[in-house]
């Protein structure tokens, strides 16, 4: 994977651009980290309103209504929420996974490079 | 084969192949004691930061405990799944890009700073300590119980095993144990729920049975029936909560930063290859956790209906065998208070002291005679909250090797939940006290020395708790929680997203946050039980829940000391930025 060049800093970098390297990567990295933080408040919000709003704060009013059997409010506290935890995780890992690529920042072949360095 | 027979022939059997593991991934040097090499896979460690996190009280004592407060119980279910969130996000994959092997190294080098290591290994020991005499005492009862040895004789058993696995292994023996405990006990927990399911139900997923209609012809759900007999009884609704909403947010609040921030399941995701696998790591290992814990709350209603079914206004003569059984290790308990040889369960303490203290009578309808006070309740029968787990295949009917691998799943989470607490105390001991702090010239294989030492003294000390246990442990256990949530979780969050919180701000933010809310727990708990109410509480916050205002004086200390003091060196900033880039760690791991 010639064209991720920010991996292997210091190996077989032109001679005559690695500050541009430097600069393009460090650009990269705070934009990555701006859309890591956008991603991370939309998915907290969702942690955030799933327990402490529909299990907790919510919880009575969603009472009224009823799903599989359970009163929802009590659903969201016992059941639902623990779902959606599973589900943010993995949402999570994966929305990141794209975002890492896009800005050439992922670790996709990292196994690699870590067996070159026990050799 | 007779059940006890059963018994330890599971246990045995279990305990030979913990042992036979143990052999086979002997740690070679200290990267293979403290990380497990670095190369698991992350589905493998998903399975043993599960086992590794549901100890004794999940397993057996969780489902008893929602049983008997209904709603209530929730703040449990939310607060030890919803950490994984904040973990999976907020913490793991950037403490593994870190790359180093204990959670005060991280503290330590972030903050620039021996003091703040010191101060980190410190709430380690402590958080990890009352965890793990608890764990200790779990094996000893789960042995007196199911194989009627001495707890003593329990405790030294689990020790032996413990200690092989977790000195000649290290993190690499824990992990690998650790995922055969996982299929132990998830298969001990889920044979005995299906089958009390479709007992009550008709539907064979827990889950489902929940929110079903009892298969008794009446029509009502669960959960219906429950409300409306519990209510009939005098208890309040099973649906219904009592603790007010404050208190509930408070306390769900300190399980789940707390749960992030405790440093056995932290040290978990340093064994991963790379960030992504952290992260994914943390999904697999909520989503193992997740299958235990939302079975957890359908087992409870499922027995607290068969209890107040099978027990209530039943005259002694005709109660169902289990409770004959659970009778004799005192678990349960029956006095006659109206000498009608029924039985009549309701609200409040049957006895005084809550505690049955049986005599060597019996009854005029065969039932151990009690010393114990009656109090003014109807209540007759003493219920222990455990029984609600254990005595499940009993009460389903399931035949004896149902009973033997429950009981070898209670010790199987006991013994996961102690091994990964002692490799944190050794390796902070080794690591961070020694090799870092004390003694920097040591070589790798007095390290590794050092670190083996360190766990055979922990396994000790533990197993000693166990034994002699400080009447303190059974009540400080929870609140380990709320100090790993003022002191840990806050000084980690704050060294990935901050670049401006210095060495003066996290040491003088944890120490507030410890102190705040170990001062806060002693107070109510030890030094002044009688004011332990609502009513003396700081904004009607129990102790149980008063981490989470630990954890905010922290931040708030923390940030307000550092804006008055020196920035963190250029060389922390960029440590800072590095963290942040999930690209690299691989390589990081082997500097």
């Amino acid at each position: 994977m010639s064209e991720q060049p920010y991996h292997h800093q210091g190996e077989n970098l032109p001679p005559h651009d690695h500050n541009d390297q430097k600069i393009i990567l460090e650009q990269s990295a705070k934009a990555y980290w701006q859309a890591n933080l956008a991603l991370l408040a939309k998915l907290l919000l969702v942690w955030f309103v799933v327990s402490f709003g529909c299990g907790i704060l919510l919880a009575d009013w969603l009472d009224q209504f009823t799903f599989f059997g359970f009163k929802l409010g009590f659903w969201f506290a016992q059941q639902g929420a623990i779902y959606v935890f599973v589900a943010l995780i993995f949402i999570y890992a994966w929305r990141i996974n794209i975002i890492e690529r896009h800005f050439g920042l992922d670790d996709d072949d990292e196994s690699v490079s870590k067996n070159e360095v026990h050799q | 084969m007779s059940t006890q027979m059963l018994t330890y022939l599971f246990v045995g059997l279990s305990f030979a192949l913990y042992i036979g593991i143990a052999i086979w991934s002997r740690a070679g040097s200290t990267k293979d004691f403290y990380v497990a090499g670095g190369g698991v896979h992350p589905v493998v460690n998903g399975m043993a930061t599960a086992a590794d996190w549901m100890s004794a009280a999940s397993f057996i004592s969780m489902a008893g405990i929602i049983s008997f407060i209904g709603r209530d119980g929730s703040v449990y279910l939310l607060g030890w799944t919803g950490g994984y969130v904040l973990l999976a996000l907020l913490l793991a994959p950037y403490l593994r890009k870190f790359g180093r092997f204990t959670v005060p190294d991280f503290i330590g080098e972030r903050y620039y700073s021996k003091t703040a290591r010191i101060v980190a290994v410190v709430c380690l020991i402590f958080v990890s300590f009352t965890y793990v005499a608890g764990q200790m005492r779990g094996v000893g009862i789960v042995f007196s119980r199911f194989l009627e040895v001495e707890v003593n004789t329990g405790v030294i058993i689990g020790m032996a095993v413990v200690f092989m696995y977790a000195v000649l292994g290290g993190m690499k023996g824990i992990t690998y144990t650790q995922v055969a405990q996982y299929c132990v006990l998830i298969f001990a927990y889920m044979v005995p729920a299906v089958f009390i399911s479709i007992m009550i139900t008709g539907n064979p997923i827990p889950q489902l049975g929940f929110g079903a209609e009892v298969n008794d012809g009446s029509g009502l759900s669960v959960l219906e029936k429950l409300d409306g007999v519990l209510m009939d009884m005098g208890f309040s609704a099973y649906t219904e909560g009592s603790k007010s909403t404050i208190d509930v947010l408070a306390i769900t609040a300190a399980l789940m930063f707390g749960t992030a921030g405790l440093p056995h399941v932290l040290v978990r995701f340093f064994t991963v290859p790379k960030v992504s696998d952290a992260r994914r790591s943390a999904g697999y290992a909520l989503a193992f956790i997740a299958i235990l814990y939302t079975t957890a709350p359908a087992v409870a209603s499922f027995a607290r209906l068969n209890l107040v079914d099978t027990v209530h206004d039943t005259a002694y003569e005709d109660a169902p065998e289990w409770f004959g059984n659970w009778e004799a290790t005192g678990l349960v308990a029956w006095q006659d208070k109206n000498n009608d040889g029924v039985m009549q369960y309701g609200a409040g303490a049957a006895l005084s002291p809550t505690k049955p203290v049986f005599t060597d009578q019996k009854g005029s309808y065969g039932q151990r005679e009690l010393s114990n006070q009656p109090t003014d309740s109807v209540n007759e029968v003493y219920i222990d909250r455990d029984i609600m787990v254990l005595a499940n295949p009993e009460i389903a009917n399931l035949p004896g090797w149902v009973i033997a691998l429950v009981a070898a799943g209670g010790v199987a989470a006991a013994l996961s939940t102690a091994a990964g607490l002692l490799l944190v105390i050794s390796s902070s001991i080794s690591h961070d006290l020694l090799k870092q702090t004390l003694m920097p010239s040591i070589t790798d294989k007095q390290e590794l020395l050092f670190a083996r030492l360190a766990a055979a003294v922990a396994v000790c000390v533990a197993g000693l708790f166990g034994i002699y246990p400080p009447a303190f442990v059974a009540q400080v256990v929870a609140f380990a929680f709320g100090l790993a949530a003022a002191s840990l979780f806050p000084a980690i969050l704050l060294g990935i997203f901050s670049k401006r919180i210095n060495k003066e701000g996290a040491i003088a933010g944890m120490l507030v946050g410890l102190v705040f809310t170990f001062s806060y727990i002693v107070f109510f708990k030890f030094y002044a039980p009688e004011l332990n109410n609502a009513e003396f509480w700081l904004l009607g916050i129990s102790p149980e829940g008063i981490g989470f205002i630990g954890m905010l004086l922290n931040i708030a200390t923390a940030c307000a000391l550092s804006k008055v003091t020196a920035p963190p060196p250029l060389l922390v900033q960029d440590l800072v930025d590095d963290i942040r880039i999930p690209s690299g760690a691989g390589i990081a791991h082997n500097h």
